[in-house]
């Protein structure tokens, strides 16, 4: 069984090159607050959603529409609407996160896939045969929080379709349940759709030492020609007591491609690629070289190494909780 | 975790001395020209600006004399070329190899941001959609230049591909072989 890759795309043009680049899937969401990569000058609008599916299944690739922000009270037609026009403009599935929202796609749209974003935090058998009994999930996207063993174990439990990611930037806290982006700009991933959001991102250059300001507060100070990180709170170098140091998660990126085979064998189905926000550059080399990589455990040779490295935030990589202690 | 050495060609000398005795208004005159060829045919660049479209960008060659005044004015834009900067909202600074690397999509934006190749100030916003509305517009500058050059385009298109081939710097759009 090749394993399916699931890879980003922000613009039109980056979603073309995974394709190229030999993506099973590709994941994309609307320009506004329904997805969770709500950044300037990212993501489709309609027509450009239509094209894009039209061209990825001309291709023989999936396209997985993202609308996995939590809805505000009272103005969920922005919600629904997004379902429905995933839904006409040929979209294989929604990755969806909300409860209610789950619901509403049930009901109103029956003959749509539906898949549990991370969002959702989904972490346990029960939870996740609970949604596919409730709503019809057909896949979840399982939290970065779990070990290959803990995965395995759910897997042997649940007759739902698996999905974890193997590359890119870390969400390190309960996905959809982390609150720091809100605590110091008001604004958060899970209803705004964006972390650290641009507009409360200050970057000064203090002789070559980069500050980075997210809402004013400094969140990390980076020395002359060191490695720069996103400014992300949970990366954030802090002061606690005599201890100076990354108190939640150092800035690096994952890479858990060495575990391919592993999560094969614990019943992973698809491996998703993070960065949505990231070039169609990023793009075309992450997906090249994670497809390598199935189609050689698929076809029994070793897997090519890759040349990751300069990609990641702060040039460092981990297999993150898949083989990790927490402090 | 060691980095692969794939370092940033920096500009030529002879490169930065010229611009630092050649008038700069013709200069600026004639990009703002090539800049409202590039938004006629690549009207999505400046609509996915949104509402960055009025900010004004400064785009600055660490290795040559002169920044960029960039002003979209929601896509008839107009480019100066000036010695020294200007009041701006956002500022993108790096090795000219590195903006022309980003332009042609050849380089990824985060990760000359990660290597601090690339350093951005001021409106991060709107740092961020000028980069995104540019990665997605796939543009060619080089051939936008021979595009107008009418009988002297194919030579001209030799002499890019020969510069390309000795600097390493990105001139054009390369297919699907992105640097990193
Ligand atoms: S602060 Fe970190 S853990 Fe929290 S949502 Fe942002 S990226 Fe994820």
């Amino acid at each position: 069984m090749v394993m399916e890759i699931v890879c980003p795309a922000g613009t039109p043009a980056a979603l073309r090159a995974a394709v190229k680049a030999g993506a099973h899937t590709v994941y994309c969401g609307f320009n506004d607050e329904t997805n969770a990569r709500n950044f300037p000058g990212l993501n489709f609008d309609r027509s450009e959603m239509r094209a894009g599916i039209a061209f990825a299944h001309a291709h023989g690739a999936k396209v997985l529409v993202a609308i996995n922000t939590f809805p505000r009270a009272g103005e969920q037609t922005l919600w629904h609407r997004a379902i429905a026009d995933a839904h006409h403009a040929g979209a294989d599935a929604v990755i969806l996160a909300d409860a209610g929202l789950l619901a509403h796609a049930a009901r109103m749209h029956p003959d749509l896939r539906l898949h549990l974003s991370v969002q959702a935090a989904a972490a346990n058998a029960d939870i996740i045969n609970y949604y596919a009994e409730v709503f019809g999930v057909k896949r979840v996207v399982l939290p970065r929080v779990l070990s290959v063993p803990e995965i395995a174990a759910i897997n042997a439990e649940t007759g739902v379709e698996t999905e974890v990611f193997v590359f890119g930037g870390l969400c390190v806290m309960a996905e959809g349940r982390c609150s720091l982006s809100s605590y110091a700009t008001g604004l958060s991933p899970n209803m705004n759709g964006v972390c650290s959001p641009a507009s409360h991102v200050d970057y000064h250059d203090d002789g070559g030492v980069l500050d980075a300001r997210l809402g004013g507060y400094t969140i990390h100070r980076t020395a002359k020609n060191a490695p720069a990180p996103y400014p992300t709170l949970c990366k954030g170098c802090f002061s606690a007591g005599e201890k100076t140091g990354h108190l939640f998660e150092d800035p690096v990126s994952l890479n858990a491609e060495a575990l391919i085979p592993q999560l094969l064998k614990a019943g992973v189905t698809a491996l998703k690629i993070e960065g949505r926000q990231r070039s169609k550059s990023y793009v075309a080399q992450v997906v090249g070289n994670f497809r390598a990589a199935v189609d050689a455990l698929a076809e029994g040779r070793p897997m090519p190494k890759g040349m990751l490295t300069r990609l990641s935030e702060g040039q460092a990589m981990t297999t993150g909780a898949y083989r990790k202690t927490w402090r | 975790m060691s980095q692969p050495s794939t370092p940033i060609p920096t500009c030529p000398r002879a490169l930065a001395q010229l611009l630092r005795v050649l008038p700069l208004a013709p200069l600026s005159l004639s990009l703002t020209a090539y800049s409202r060829r590039i938004a006629k045919h690549h009207p999505g660049l400046f609509r996915r600006l949104g509402v960055y479209g009025d900010r004004r960008f400064i785009l600055d060659p660490t290795d040559l004399p002169i920044v960029l005044c960039l002003d979209p004015k929601g896509g008839r834009p107009r480019v100066q070329v000036l010695r020294q900067t200007t009041p701006h909202d956002a500022r993108i600074s790096g090795p000219l190899a590195a903006l022309l690397g980003l332009v042609h999509g050849a380089y990824d934006g985060d990760a000359l941001f990660f290597s601090r190749d690339l350093v951005i100030a001021g409106d991060t916003g709107a740092a961020l959609a000028l980069r995104n509305a540019v990665d997605d517009a796939e543009l060619n500058l080089a051939q936008e230049i021979a595009a107008i050059s009418g009988p002297f385009a194919r030579p001209l298109r030799k002499i890019i591909a020969r510069i390309e081939q000795h600097s390493g710097v990105f001139l054009t759009r390369p297919d699907d072989a992105p640097a990193w």
